[in-house]
């Protein structure tokens, strides 16, 4: 167990480096720093002086070790745009993207779960049928039309939900969250749905898959043969060994939320890191957009490992090591 | 003589396949009793119908496959027309069930324990503790070393031989009369296969239970059974005292069958394997099944059916070994 973790551990030091060093080349070599931070009228000398005060005069191998050093510690410079602290610009961003990706996946592991289950048990039921087909159709509708319908439709026709904004917030520490007041809480429905409707049908296709494979084994048939009443059958037996996937697939996908968040984000103009990115790109805001990267490839590279390492814990198979000597886990 | 009411009776049971154009027959009005606290042995080629015979039993049976004719009767009552939850409640409180592989036949992510104390419960009117105490005992008996500590591990902790072990306990957790056991031992190390089919028979002896147990090896059933039934493409073609048909089969393809088995050598002058392979359900030959691979097979056995004997000992085969031709 400790060898597996130790390699996992490496393995993600060795993405972010890479990923790490991709944002450098952007932050370097896309446009000189030094001309989009100074304004036409500078001097040479005043360019001189800022190049050296950047440590753009060293080597390249430096620059990217000191660049680094400084994003381990969470510095990523100064937003060129309006000359904040991009860490802190990025932080305070991130609450709002968190619990949209949250709202989402909660929504995708609620509905997909029970609609998964359900139409691998009733593959022949009519309701069944036309959840696939509405599954066909969700896979391939684009969430920024579908984020726009529901604007036209629940905030301008029928005027129920704010169309765009995180509505109140509050603050705890340095989180704000939405999920305390009910305008917050109203406003994370629509932007929450558009964001989930893509993972539901992942979620819901890859139960449906999982039960109808599992629902074959000899050892549902032994339960069966047991007499053990439907219900058991299939939610503590079938779903239970459809889970893992599930916990990977929506663990993985948490990251790809937060990427995709962007999206969704413009479409609602939702206060998070993507909305954020998107402006720092219509600006040129370089360190913006380097860092971002980093941050994003951050979350995802870590939910990665998490996710293996949680599988490690859930299958009794991979706990083998902490058995061992017949004591029983947990 | 008389004979009191079998515990189960399958009365010309017959099992089609659904294809899109035909209905092919895999079970061919088999009939048979099995009485209580009897061992009866099915034997036959791989393909014969001795696990659909059992499937068709406990109600498994899934589409494409369905019940086409027959009745089946458990203690008089019919149980082939049940609706599903009755069916269900029968399965493991009345019929019990053991399939072929250990190795599959256990929920991976749940310990011994929770599948015995969830399967107790189901059947029996206990809760979590007594469910637990008679879980215990339930291993105890199916000798499981140490099963206090046991009880709680998971399958993959287990070797093969153990695995059977506690799918046995699991089979007799609700008490059923009869157990339908499907070649039980077969994936298992030859070391511990008698062990497990000796522990299989004790037990079902000190609970009463009787024994339908498929395997296609003859050596296994002279050891064990009371009775045996050969099946043939999906027919029963000789059906009688163990003692009788191992050493006096009297149809050809039993006595084919004896003969490949070099430790039941019967007195047959060669010892042979029998000729071809058993016809699919699609190509099933008119007549006597048999017939192709039958060195004795005459005109009538390409065009006329034999059908099983009644009596103790009966053969459905028209120059039956040791005369007495019927028909
Ligand atoms: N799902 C199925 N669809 C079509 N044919 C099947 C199916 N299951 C079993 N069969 C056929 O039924 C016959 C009997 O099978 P089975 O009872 O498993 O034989 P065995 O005697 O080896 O246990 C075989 O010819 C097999 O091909
Ligand atoms: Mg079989």
């Amino acid at each position: 167990m400790l060898a597996f973790l130790v390699k996992r551990l490496l393995n993600a030091a060795g993405v972010m480096l890479a990923v790490a060093f991709l944002a450098f080349m952007i932050f370097r070599f896309v446009g000189d720093p030094v001309e989009l931070m100074l304004n036409e009228q500078a001097s040479q000398a005043q360019r001189d002086e800022l190049r050296v005060r950047l440590g753009l005069d060293r080597s390249v191998l430096v620059q990217f070790g000191t660049f680094v050093l400084n994003a381990i510690r969470g510095d990523f410079g100064i937003s060129y745009r309006n000359q904040q602290e991009v860490f802190t610009l990025i932080v305070e961003r991130f609450p709002a993207t968190f619990e949209l990706v949250l709202v989402a996946t909660f929504l995708s592991l609620a509905i997909g779960i029970p609609l998964g289950v359900y139409s691998a048990i009733r593959r022949r039921s009519f309701a069944a049928q036309a959840i696939q087909f509405v599954s066909v159709l969700g896979v391939s509708l684009p969430s920024f039309a579908l984020g726009i319908l529901f604007i036209l439709l629940f905030s301008v026709t029928l005027q129920w939900l704010p169309a765009f904004g995180r509505g109140e917030t509050v603050a705890l520490g340095w989180w704000t969250t939405g999920l305390l007041t009910p305008s917050g809480r109203l406003a994370l429905i629509l932007p929450g749905i558009t964001l989930s409707l893509f993972q539901i049908t992942l979620v819901m296709r890859l139960v449906r898959a999982e039960m109808l494979e599992t629902m074959r084994t000899e050892f549902i048939r032994f339960a069966r043969a047991r007499g053990l009443p439907d219900h058991a059958i299939h939610f503590r037996h079938a779903l239970r060994n459809c889970l893992m996937p599930v916990i990977t697939v929506t663990g993985l996908q948490i990251g790809n939320l937060i990427a995709f968040a962007l999206v969704t984000e413009t479409v609602f103009q939702w206060p998070g890191m993507g909305l954020l990115f998107v402006q720092a790109v219509t600006f040129v805001d370089i360190p913006v957009m380097a860092a971002y990267l980093i941050i994003v490839s951050f979350i995802f590279v870590t939910l990665n490992t998490l996710v293996d390492l949680t599988y490690a814990l859930v299958d009794p198979r991979l706990r083998q090591d902490a058995m061992a000597g017949g004591a029983h886990g947990r | 003589m008389t004979t009191p009411e079998p515990l189960l009776a399958v009365r010309e049971l017959s099992v089609v396949f659904d294809t899109r154009d035909t209905a092919l027959l895999a079970l061919d009005h088999v009939s048979f009793d099995i009485r209580a606290g009897e061992i009866l042995g099915v034997v036959g080629e791989s393909g014969a119908g001795k696990s659909l015979t059992g499937t068709a039993i406990i109600g498994l049976l899934d589409a494409p496959g369905r019940i086409s004719g027959g009745e089946i009767l458990l203690d008089g009552q019919r149980i082939d027309n049940l609706p599903p939850e009755a069916m269900r409640a029968l399965r493991g409180r009345c019929i019990g069930a053991i399939f072929q592989d250990p190795l599959t036949s256990l929920h991976p992510m749940l310990t011994i324990g929770d599948q015995l104390i969830e399967t107790i419960r189901v059947h029996l009117p206990l809760d979590q503790v007594a469910a637990r105490r008679r879980a215990l005992d339930l291993l105890h008996q199916v000798g499981i070393p140490g099963a206090e500590t046991r009880i709680d591990h998971y399958p993959h902790q287990f070797s093969g031989g153990m695995r059977q072990r506690v799918v046995i306990a699991l089979a007799l957790a609700g008490e059923p009369k009869l157990i339908i056991a499907d070649e039980p031992t077969t994936a298992l190390d030859v070391s511990i296969q008698a062990q497990i089919t000796t522990l299989l028979k004790g037990l079902c002896r000190d609970h009463g239970a009787s024994v339908m147990l498929v395997t296609h090896d003859m050596g296994v059933i002279a050891e064990t059974a009371d009775r045996v039934a050969v099946m043939y493409a999906g027919r029963i073609i000789e059906m009688g005292p163990v003692q009788a048909v191992t050493r006096a089969p009297r149809h050809p393809y039993t006595r084919g069958l004896m003969a490949s088995i070099p430790s039941m050598q019967v007195r047959s002058s060669t010892l042979h394997q029998i000729e071809g392979s058993m016809p699919r359900l699609n190509a099933i030959p008119a007549g006597c099944a048999f017939n192709p691979r039958c060195e004795w097979a005459s005109a009538r056995c390409r065009t006329e059916k034999p059908m099983l004997e009644a009596g103790a000992h009966g053969v459905a085969c028209w120059h039956p070994v040791g005369g007495s031709a019927h028909g």
